[in-house]
């Protein structure tokens, strides 16, 4: 059995107690929520989107330390990005979470801290926790597209 | 189930071989168990269902849709699960009823004080025995009576209840109850309705099909006799068996045993918890054990519950986390999902001590 040390890494608690870039943003940011149906967790996700890229990103919601601090880490990793380079960071990330094959041009995309959140995979019940604020954040993508 | 699989399995009630005499015998063996668990007046009033959903369901579409109409009333509580909530929800967007809630108290029991203004002109009171998250106790006599008083039939989610308790549907005086197998240490895939012969015998057809039919011709068909009627197609033969050995099981330690055990380590629970860990742990439901169950619903230390598992499970310590589809409940609880430990007849109280320990390890992750 994987020890408890690969999942609660230090900097997934620390997101976990601190997490940042939480809050709202007014319309016509971008708004989706997600629900994990089976523990209750939710995760909203508002987006400012200009001339292709993030200005601004926050999220709210309640959940467990994993898809808290998957939200948190999402928040600092997309802020400042282009479309573009969040797109291929969300494939990028499911593909850490094994639930896609990863695309080669996506190989040289940075995770940074976001790694700390590899250990999950050992944890399958806990994917969907992790992923959750990427799918949501995938939704609220859907309605800034051009 | 293994001893029938090996020498005896076939399919019932259509063929004249011996294997297949045996089988059924076997099965309706099974049937003659539940009904004497439950003291049933007649074995034929139990139908075999998939699980206590299905039952459930089976009373919302087949009693539900042959009795009720626009603006009729269906009484519910707070405290119900899905199951029991979610068939009549579909049942209102279909017909047009109307669903009345009976609330909570604080400490998690039913708030009887409007119960007759709620059950007035309702067709029918469909509520829990037992809570499956706040291991409530309901006072079900007394409900099958008001609702009685009012004119309605009483339905029973007798799902938590019957593993843990003497079920006696004649001393309830129900109309329905449903419960599953694999909650009183039997197989999954295999629940029971038991209903009034009376109103079974009214209600049309649940699902079509092999075995339900006495006649089909091209331009119609007419029903089997109970319980075939309400048991279309091939039944969870295996199931039933394996259900049945479960119900001689308890039988053998007898249901009066099951509860007093849940009695003294619900206390010694309750009791030792809360010594322990005071203020840092809330335990949802009635602190009177004899109106709960060995289920616990508790929140600890702002602990996320999914969090709490995780630790818990490194322990060997199984608790479930999440919402134990009851939304409604946990919104009225005001927790979007608690940590629920279950104690029943396989644990003792040294098992509570090992829970109580696996929590402090948790606060040793998440102690902030």
């Amino acid at each position: 059995m994987p020890g408890l040390e690969d999942l609660y890494r230090e900097i997934i608690l620390d997101h976990y107690r601190t997490p940042r870039n939480r809050g709202e943003l007014a319309p016509p940011a971008a708004h989706a929520v997600g629900h994990n149906p089976l523990c209750g967790d939710e995760i909203e996700v508002y987006l400012d989107v200009a001339d292709g890229m993030v200005n601004d990103i926050k999220v709210g919601g309640q959940g467990c330390s994993i898809s808290q601090s998957s939200a948190s880490m999402m928040t600092q990793a997309v802020k400042g990005k282009s479309l573009e380079e969040v797109r291929a960071l969300v494939h990028r990330f499911r593909s850490m979470m094994s639930i896609e094959e990863l695309d080669e041009s996506a190989a040289e995309v940075k995770l940074g801290d976001l790694e700390a959140l590899q250990g999950v995979v050992k944890f399958p019940v806990r994917i969907k926790c992790a992923v959750l604020a990427w799918n949501t954040l995938t939704e609220a993508l859907t309605q800034t597209a051009p | 189930m293994v001893r029938f699989m090996e020498t005896s399995y076939a399919p019932i009630n259509r063929s004249a071989y011996r294997l297949a005499a045996e089988a059924t015998d076997a099965f309706e063996g099974a049937r003659s168990t539940v009904q004497r668990f439950i003291n049933a007046p007649k074995a034929h009033e139990v139908i075999f269902t998939k699980n206590a959903s299905e039952a459930l369901n089976l009373v919302a579409h087949s009693w539900g849709r042959a009795n009720l109409a626009h603006g009729d009333v269906v009484v519910l509580t707070h405290m119900e699960h899905h199951a029991n909530i979610v068939p009549w929800h579909m049942l209102a967007a279909e017909l047009g009823i109307e669903l009345r809630w009976v609330p909570l108290t604080t400490d998690g029991q039913l708030d009887l004080t409007d119960l007759p203004a709620l059950l007035d002109g309702a067709k029918a009171f469909s509520f829990t025995a037992m809570s499956n998250v706040l291991g409530t106790i309901t006072p079900v006599r007394q409900l099958c009576r008001a609702a009685h008083d009012a004119g309605a039939v009483a339905i029973i989610d007798a799902c938590q209840y019957v593993p843990h308790n003497i079920t006696d549907v004649q001393a309830w005086d129900a109309d329905f109850i449903a419960f599953s197998s694999h909650k009183l240490c039997g197989p999954s895939g295999i629940g029971v309705l038991w209903g009034r012969e009376a109103l079974l015998d009214a209600m049309p057809p649940f699902l079509g099909g092999g075995n339900m039919i006495a006649d089909v011709r091209l331009d119609g068909f007419t029903t089997a006799e109970l319980p075939a009627k309400f048991e279309a197609g091939t039944p969870p033969i295996i199931e039933a068996i394996g259900m049945g050995a479960a119900v001689d099981f308890l039988q053998c330690l007898g249901m009066h045993n099951v509860r007093q055990h849940e009695i003294d380590i619900s206390a010694y629970a309750l009791k030792s918890l809360t010594e322990r860990f005071g203020d840092d742990i809330t335990i949802h439901g009635p602190t009177n054990v004899e109106v709960r169950g060995a289920t616990f619903s508790f929140a600890f230390r702002g602990i996320h519950p999914h969090d709490l598992s995780q630790v818990l499970d490194q322990r060997n310590v199984c608790v479930r986390a999440g919402h134990h589809c009851a939304k409604p409940l946990m919104r009225i609880l005001g927790a979007p999902a608690t940590a629920r430990a279950s104690f029943y007849l396989y644990n003792d109280e040294h098992e509570v001590d090992v829970l109580a320990d696996a929590l402090d390890s948790a606060t040793d992750i998440f102690g902030f």
